[in-house]
C-alpha cells in the first residue's frame, strides 16, 4: 500500500476567511479514497490545491516521495493529477477528440495529427464506454455523455492520481454503474483516486478509505470498515441527525390553485392534464429527457406549447407572460442555479431583489432561511457554498408569499443539513397553503416530501400515485 | 424541392447563395453591375477588406473585438512611405514592409498583453490603441499625405497579382491555422470559456496575445495592398472601413461573443458587404441614401440568419 500523495497541514483563507485549517491527508495507489463533508467544509478547496488551481497558505504535499507544489493546473496535469470537476469543463464548440487533447495534441509537422487523435480518443472512449465519434462536437452530446467525456479526458493523459468531485450529479443509473466501474478498472491498474460526494451509499460501496471534512478540519479518516452511514452523517453535521425527512400532515386537496389541461408541444408534452392543490406538495418524477423541466418551463410560460390551456385560481393564464404569471403568484426555481438561477457575479441583495424590489425583506429573509454569509450587498453568490446558492435562488421567490411554487431538482448538490433545510422550509410554505411542484430524479425525496406524485415518460404522464409509496413501481413507471 | 430549399438554407454556405441571389436580383437593374470591368473592380476591392476580416474573425472567436485595426493601417502606411521615399531600390522597399509587419505585430502584441496581463476589456483597449496610434501616424506626417512612393515598393500592393498571391498567403494560413493547429484549438476554447480554458491548461496568456498580434499583421498587411494601390501612404487610410469589417466578419457567421467563426465564412460576408456596397454606388444613390440602404440590407441578413438558425 504506497502513498501516493500525502498532503501535510494545509491551510488556505480567502480574504478573511478561513477555509481550509491545517489539513493532513494521504491518497495511496490502487486504493479510493472518498472525502465527503457539508457544503463549505472546503472539500472543493482542499482538491484545488492539490489540482494546481490554488496554491496554499501554508502546509506542503508530496507526490511519490518527491516534494510537490503545483503553481498551476498544467504543473498538475505534468505531475499526473487529473481532475474531474464538478462542474463540466469542456468546450461545447470543439470536438469530443479536440476536448480530451486540449492540452497536449498529438503532432506532425507541427500540426494537430487527427488521425492519431481520433484513434487514440476512440480508445479512451472506449474505456469509458461510450460510442460517439470522436468528432462529434460536445454541444451535440447529452449531459450524461458529456460526463463521461470529462471522464475520458483525465484518463488519457497517464494519470498517477485522479480526483471526481460529484461526477454523478448528472448521470443516469446506467451511466453511474459504467462510470464505477471504470473507476474499479483504474484502481485495479494501481491508479489513487479521490472521490468526493454527497451520495454516502456511493461513497461507502465505492471507497476504500474515508475522509470526512468539517468547517475546514480533517475529522476523522480511515479505512471504510470503519464507517457507517448514520456515523458519517453525524460526523458531517457534527450532531446526530434524526430523520432525513421532516413531518408534515397530510394535505386535503380540496381547492385546485393551478390547473394544466391538455398541454401539448411537438416532442416535450403530449396532451398533459395536471392539477395542484392549495397546501399540496406534488412530485413530478421520471427520467432526464422525460419532458418534466419542459413541462415547468411551459407552465411558467417560458416555452411555447401548441395546445392547451393553463389555469390559476380559475383564470386563465394561458397567454400570459413569465412576468405576469409572476404577479399572478407563480414563482419558479430552475434545475441549474448557474445558468439561470442566479446571477452568480451579483451580490445574495442584487439576487433576491430580481423579482420584487423589497430591501427590507432581504436580510429577514436571510436570516429566517440560515444563509451563511459574510455580506449581503457585497459578496457575490458565487463564493457561497452551493446549500447556500440553493436558499438564495429560494429566497428570491419567497419575497413576497407565493400561491404556486415550482421547484425544479431543489437539492441538487446540496448537502444534508441544507437539504433537511429546505425540506423544512417547503413544509412550511405548504401549511400556509402554497402549492409546491416538485420536480426530481431522486425518487426517495419525492416519497419522503410528496402528496401525490406523477410520473412523466417521454412527454407523457404515465402515472399518478399516492401514499404508501412504492418506490419500486415508480421507477417502473419511470423507464 | 423543399428539401433543397431547407439544405440551402440552413447550409454554411447561406451567404454565399444570399450573394449570388443578391447579385442576380441587382443585375437587370443596375447599370454596369455585371460587366468584366465591375467584377474586376468588386473583387479587388474585396481583397484589402477581406485580409483585415480575416484577422478580425481570429479575435473574434477568443470573444474578444480588435477596433485598433485601422489605426495600424494608417500607421504602417506611412511609416512604410516615409522609409521609401528616404531611400530608392529594392532593398529599402522590403525593408520597409517588414517594417510595416512589425508595426502590426508591435500594435497586435501591445493590445494582447494589455487584455492579458491587465484584464482589462478588449473593447476599451483596442479603442485606446486606435486613438493614440492615429494620432500618432497624423502627428507623424503633420497631417499630410506621403505622395510618389517608388515602384519598388506600391508594386507589392498594386497589381492584382500582388494582391492576390497576399490576400491567399493570409487567408491558407489563417485558414491552417484555425482548423489544424493547437493556437486554432485554443483560440475556439478561450472564446467559449475562458475559466474552462484555464483549469484545462490552456495557455490564455499565448492565445490571446497571438490572436491579436495575428489581427494586428492582418491589417498590416492590408495596409501595403492600400498603400500599394493608392501609392500614398496616409495617416487616415482605413478610417472608414473598420465597421464595414466587423461587419462583414458577423454577417458571415463569426459569433461577437466568442467561440465561432471560420476563414471561409468571413470571405462569404465580405463578399456580401462588397457586393452590396458596389451596386447601391452603381444605382447612383447619394451617399447617404448608400449607408441608408446598406443599413438595411445588412438587417435584413442578420435577421434572416437568425429566424434560420432558430429554424434548425
Amino acid at each position: 500500500m504506497s502513498e501516493r500523495l500525502v498532503c501535510t497541514g494545509l491551510t488556505k483563507s480567502f480574504s478573511t476567511v478561513r477555509v481550509l485549517k491545517g489539513v493532513s491527508l494521504t491518497a495511496r495507489a490502487g486504493r479510493t479514497l472518498g472525502l465527503v463533508g457539508e457544503n463549505g467544509a472546503g472539500k472543493s478547496t482542499l482538491m484545488n490545491l492539490i489540482g494546481g488551481v490554488h496554491r496554499p497558505d501554508s502546509g506542503t504535499m508530496t507526490l511519490e516521495g518527491r516534494p510537490y507544489a503545483p503553481a498551476s493546473p498544467i504543473q498538475a496535469l505534468d505531475r499526473g493529477i487529473a481532475f474531474v470537476h464538478q462542474e463540466l469543463n469542456l468546450f461545447g464548440n470543439l470536438s469530443v477528440a479536440d476536448n480530451m487533447f486540449i492540452t497536449g495534441f498529438p503532432r506532425r509537422f507541427g500540426l494537430i495529427d487527427r488521425k492519431t487523435m481520433n484513434v487514440r480518443a476512440a480508445g479512451f472512449l472506449e474505456k469509458v464506454d461510450l460510442r460517439v465519434s470522436p468528432n462529434t462536437p460536445v454541444d451535440a452530446l447529452p449531459q450524461g455523455e458529456r460526463q463521461l467525456v470529462e471522464i475520458a479526458k483525465a484518463l488519457h493523459g497517464s494519470s498517477k492520481l485522479i480526483i471526481l468531485d460529484e461526477p454523478t450529479t448528472s448521470l443516469s443509473h446506467r451511466e453511474t454503474t459504467r462510470l464505477f466501474e471504470t473507476m474499479d478498472r483504474l484502481r485495479s491498474e494501481g491508479v489513487a483516486l479521490v472521490y468526493i460526494s454527497h451520495a454516502l451509499d456511493d461513497v461507502l460501496r465505492l471507497c476504500d478509505d474515508l475522509a470526512i471534512l468539517r468547517d475546514g478540519e480533517l475529522v476523522a479518516t480511515g479505512p471504510r470498515d470503519e464507517f457507517t452511514r448514520d456515523r458519517l452523517i453525524s460526523l458531517m453535521v457534527g450532531r446526530p441527525i434524526g430523520q432525513l425527512y421532516p413531518e408534515r400532515p397530510p394535505a386535503s386537496l380540496r381547492t385546485v390553485i393551478l390547473e394544466a389541461r391538455n398541454i401539448s408541444q411537438a416532442g416535450v408534452a403530449q396532451s398533459i392534464n395536471l392539477q395542484a392543490h392549495q397546501g399540496e406538495v406534488l412530485g413530478i418524477a421520471g427520467l432526464m429527457g422525460s419532458g418534466r423541466s419542459e413541462l415547468a418551463r411551459i407552465l411558467f410560460g417560458l416555452d411555447p406549447h401548441s395546445s392547451g390551456e393553463v389555469l390559476l385560481n380559475d383564470a386563465d393564464i394561458t397567454h400570459l407572460t413569465p412576468r405576469a404569471r409572476i404577479e399572478r403568484g407563480m414563482a419558479f426555481l430552475t434545475e441549474s442555479r448557474r445558468e439561470d438561477g442566479l446571477f452568480m457575479d451579483a451580490s445574495i441583495a442584487d439576487n433576491m431583489a430580481i423579482v420584487r424590489r423589497q430591501p427590507a425583506r432581504i436580510p429577514e429573509l436571510c436570516a429566517a432561511l440560515g444563509v451563511k454569509r459574510a455580506n449581503l450587498d457585497r459578496q457575490p453568490v458565487r463564493q457561497l457554498s452551493g446549500g447556500n446558492q440553493q436558499k438564495v435562488a429560494l429566497a428570491k421567490w419567497l419575497i413576497e408569499p407565493p400561491k404556486l411554487l415550482i421547484l425544479d431538482e431543489p437539492t441538487r448538490g446540496v448537502d444534508v443539513g441544507a437539504k433537511y433545510e429546505i425540506y423544512k422550509l417547503m413544509n412550511d410554505l405548504a401549511r400556509q397553503g402554497v402549492a409546491l411542484i416538485v420536480i426530481s430524479s431522486e425518487v426517495e425525496e419525492l416519497t419522503g416530501m410528496c402528496d401525490r406524485i406523477v410520473v412523466m415518460s417521454k412527454g407523457e404522464t404515465k402515472a399518478e400515485f399516492t401514499p404508501p409509496f412504492d418506490r419500486a413501481r415508480i421507477l417502473g413507471a419511470a423507464v | 424541392m423543399t428539401s433543397i430549399w431547407r439544405r440551402a438554407v440552413l447550409s454554411e454556405y447561406f451567404i454565399l447563395y444570399l450573394s449570388v441571389a443578391w447579385f442576380a436580383a441587382l443585375t437587370p437593374i443596375t447599370p454596369g453591375f455585371a460587366t468584366a470591368e465591375n467584377l474586376g473592380n468588386i473583387f479587388s476591392s474585396m481583397l484589402p477588406l477581406l485580409v483585415v476580416a480575416i484577422g478580425q474573425t481570429v479575435v473574434l472567436i477568443t470573444g474578444g473585438i480588435d477596433l485598433s485595426v485601422t489605426s495600424t493601417i494608417a500607421l504602417a502606411s506611412t511609416v512604410g512611405a516615409l522609409l521609401t521615399t528616404r531611400k530608392e531600390g529594392a532593398g529599402p522597399a522590403l525593408a520597409a514592409i517588414a517594417v510595416m509587419l512589425g508595426i502590426g505585430i508591435a500594435i497586435g502584441a501591445v493590445n494582447g498583453l494589455a487584455i492579458h496581463s491587465l484584464r482589462m476589456p478588449p473593447f476599451i483597449v483596442t479603442l485606446a490603441t486606435m486613438m493614440f496610434f492615429s494620432g500618432f501616424a497624423i502627428w507623424l506626417t503633420a497631417s499630410r499625405n506621403i505622395h510618389e512612393l517608388p515602384q519598388a515598393f506600391t508594386r507589392i500592393g498594386r497589381g492584382l497579382d500582388g494582391g492576390i498571391a497576399l490576400t491567399l498567403i493570409v487567408a491558407v494560413a489563417v485558414h491552417v491555422i484555425l482548423t489544424r493547429s493547437i493556437l486554432g484549438r485554443w483560440l475556439y476554447a478561450i472564446g467559449r470559456n475562458v475559466r474552462t480554458a484555464l483549469v484545462s491548461g490552456v495557455l490564455v496568456s499565448r492565445t490571446t496575445i497571438a490572436a491579436y498580434t495575428i489581427s494586428g499583421v492582418c491589417a498590416a498587411v492590408a495596409s501595403i495592398l492600400y498603400t500599394g494601390r493608392l501609392e500614398t501612404g496616409s495617416p487616415v487610410l482605413g478610417q472608414r472601413i473598420l465597421l464595414d469589417v466587423i461587419g462583414a466578419t458577423v454577417i458571415g457567421g463569426a459569433s461577437l461573443f466568442g467561440g465561432r467563426g471560420k476563414v471561409l465564412w468571413t470571405v462569404f460576408g465580405v463578399l456580401f458587404m462588397t457586393l452590396v456596397d458596389n451596386s447601391l454606388n452603381l444605382l447612383g444613390l447619394s451617399n447617404f441614401a448608400v449607408l441608408m440602404a446598406k443599413g438595411f440590407v445588412i438587417l435584413g441578413a442578420a435577421l434572416l440568419d437568425t429566424a434560420r438558425r432558430r429554424y434548425v
